[in-house]
């Protein structure tokens, strides 16, 4: 079990999501930063898709009930009672530890993944939090109690040999409709051609960004059809909205763009009043780059390394009793 | 027939688009090609999301291409029947007025009716279910009769309980989940559109059938009792 002292803002369960319900209304919620969780649940021993915590720009302060390993994703500053620790790695934690983790200077979307994951219970096949409908519960609060799934307490803490791929770069790549028609050729080349800024308007369901409007030829209204996360839609603003994780299902703005699978992990973690610019990209360019990328991928999250623990060389819980 | 034009969203979705208006034959056209794709149970597709013109389709690139997608599509709409399966029929009970109810004599008086009048009006259509979007369970009702066409508030309101009966524009609705809402309402149902502990979780479909008709307080009052100790109270009318 681990307990919530001071939860950080937006501080949520998410496993990998929560699928083939949209037909239904529902979206997948999931992480926002789907390789950045990934990759903390697997420095624990975990499933990539198991459930572990997110939050935004500063996780908060937690208490373990039993001794557990605990891995952050991407660059997470995490302290254990006190003393910085590498966030490139998982730790252990020791019951009645203290583990303070961020604030994160230059990313937004920050995971906690603890050994044997969070087990709350599923709701329709998950533990994902959908915030906006109260789907899998809402933010944590202060004293929450978090029951965790089995674990081998005797596992290593593991490091990844590689970063995770994809992290670098000002250029979001984006499949040019399904309603850039509804624009002239000069707004979409705009679209393509001008520098965006993110703004402060964000979070799990949508990001804002601030930029030249884009005028849409027959106004804003379009016969509600479906979208999904990645989905540029410009209101009536001109200002595009980027759907995210927990995107409503359908939608009535027209759509320019869709983020490519890709490159929307980057697009969240951009800080609010960060600059980028789209790239177009065709749809047979984007489901190979989506292929080379789930490869990343998965060479960053099989092969880890195994980390000597040099706080504690030998340990009962590690060596395991004579 | 060219029925539709196949829409790239991104790497891992296509919509195939039938047109670009609100109209039952193209919303059925939609809905049977959601039904064959179903049917056909395409290795790789991961969603199928019929709207109102349009079919969303989810897929998996590494185990689908986009291309081959639209291609098993096509084929799969030149051969769809000209009428789709006939969806179910609801008769949805509604408490009119009351708290949720709030628009329901200003509209009214509004459009020139008495109130039972105007519930009468509402009672006597069978609404179309076009689709389930934006939120859990949330259903979109057209054949609203003209005279009920309402346009939404400037300003919405910023929370309208679950159940609640509205009018937005050309269409009708029932609220599956609470939240901000710039329609009008007329009442509140006891029925659960959307209980994810219930199976399914979701009680409406797209291409079935509404009805409504009136209940008072009481009856409202100990249906609601039921629906929240797990009762659907609802079962559907005709073929699935």
């Amino acid at each position: 079990m681990i307990e919530v002292v001071t939860p950080g803002p937006m501080l949520t369960v998410q496993d990998a999501g929560r699928f083939g319900l949209r037909h239904a209304g529902i979206s997948s919620a999931g992480p926002m930063d789907r390789p950045a969780h990934a990759l903390a649940n697997v420095l624990v021993g975990n499933a990539p898709t198991a459930a572990a915590l997110e939050f935004a720009g500063f996780g908060g302060t937690f208490r373990a009930h039993v001794a557990c390993r605990i891995a952050v994703g991407g660059t997470v500053p995490l302290r254990i009672d006190g003393a910085d620790m590498d966030p490139a790695r998982a730790h252990r934690l020791e019951a009645g530890s203290t583990l303070t983790l961020g604030p994160m200077p230059d990313a937004v979307w920050g995971y906690l993944a603890v050994s044997g994951g969070i087990d709350v219970p599923p709701v329709l096949g998950s533990r994902s939090t959908h915030l906006r409908t109260g789907v899998g519960g809402g933010t944590l609060r202060a004293g929450q109690h978090l029951p965790l799934g089995p674990f081998d307490p005797r596992a290593p803490c593991l490091a990844p040999f590689r970063p995770l791929p994809d992290r670098a770069g000002r250029v979001i790549r984006a499949v040019p409709g399904p309603q850039s028609d509804l624009f002239a050729p000069d707004v979409v080349a705009r679209f393509f051609a001008q520098t965006f800024t993110v703004a402060p308007a964000r979070d799990r369901m949508a990001m804002t960004l601030a930029g030249d409007p884009l005028p849409a030829r027959h106004g804003h209204d379009i016969v509600s059809d479906g979208t999904v996360a990645g989905s540029v839609q410009i209101p009536g603003s001109g200002q595009p909205l980027v759907l995210m994780a927990e995107s409503q299902t359908t939608g009535g703005y027209p759509k320019m763009a869709t983020v490519i699978g890709a490159d929307l992990p980057r697009l969240a973690q951009l800080p609010t009043g960060a600059t980028f610019r789209f790239a177009p990209v065709t749809r047979d360019a984007a489901e190979d780059i989506w292929a080379a990328h789930c490869r990343a991928l998965a060479r960053t999250l099989h092969p880890l390394r195994v980390c000597i623990a040099r706080r504690r060389p030998v340990s009962a819980n590690v060596q395991g009793s004579p | 027939m060219a029925q539709f034009r196949a829409l790239p969203c991104g790497d891992q979705a296509i919509s195939f688009e039938f047109a670009d208006r609100i109209d039952a034959g193209v919303n059925r056209r939609v809905i049977a090609l959601a039904r064959a794709l179903k049917d056909a149970d395409l290795p790789g597709v991961t969603d199928c999301v019929p709207t109102y013109r349009a079919l969303l389709v989810r897929y998996d690139p590494l185990i689908l291409r986009g291309a081959d997608l639209e291609r098993r599509v096509e084929g799969l709409a030149t051969a769809l029947p000209e009428d789709s399966a006939p969806g179910r029929i609801w008769n949805v009970p509604v408490h009119y007025g009351g708290e949720a109810g709030m628009d329901l004599h200003d509209l009214a008086a509004e459009k020139g009716l008495t109130v039972p009048e105007l519930i009468a009006l509402h009672g006597s259509v069978a609404f179309r279910v076009f689709m389930i979007g934006f939120a859990p369970g949330f259903a979109y009702l057209g054949g609203l009769p003209d005279i009920l066409h309402t346009p939404r508030l400037k300003v919405p309101r910023q929370r309208i309980p679950a159940g609640a009966v509205g009018i937005g524009g050309q269409q009708a609705s029932i609220s599956s989940v609470a939240g901000p809402s710039g329609w009008r309402f007329l009442g509140a149902t006891p029925v659960r559109l959307f209980d994810p502990g219930q199976d399914p979780a979701i009680l409406i479909a797209a291409g079935d059938t509404v009805r409504f008709h009136a209940i008072d307080a009481d009856t409202f009052a100990a249906m609601a009792a039921r629906a929240a100790a797990g009762d659907p109270l609802l079962a559907a009318e005709g073929a699935a």
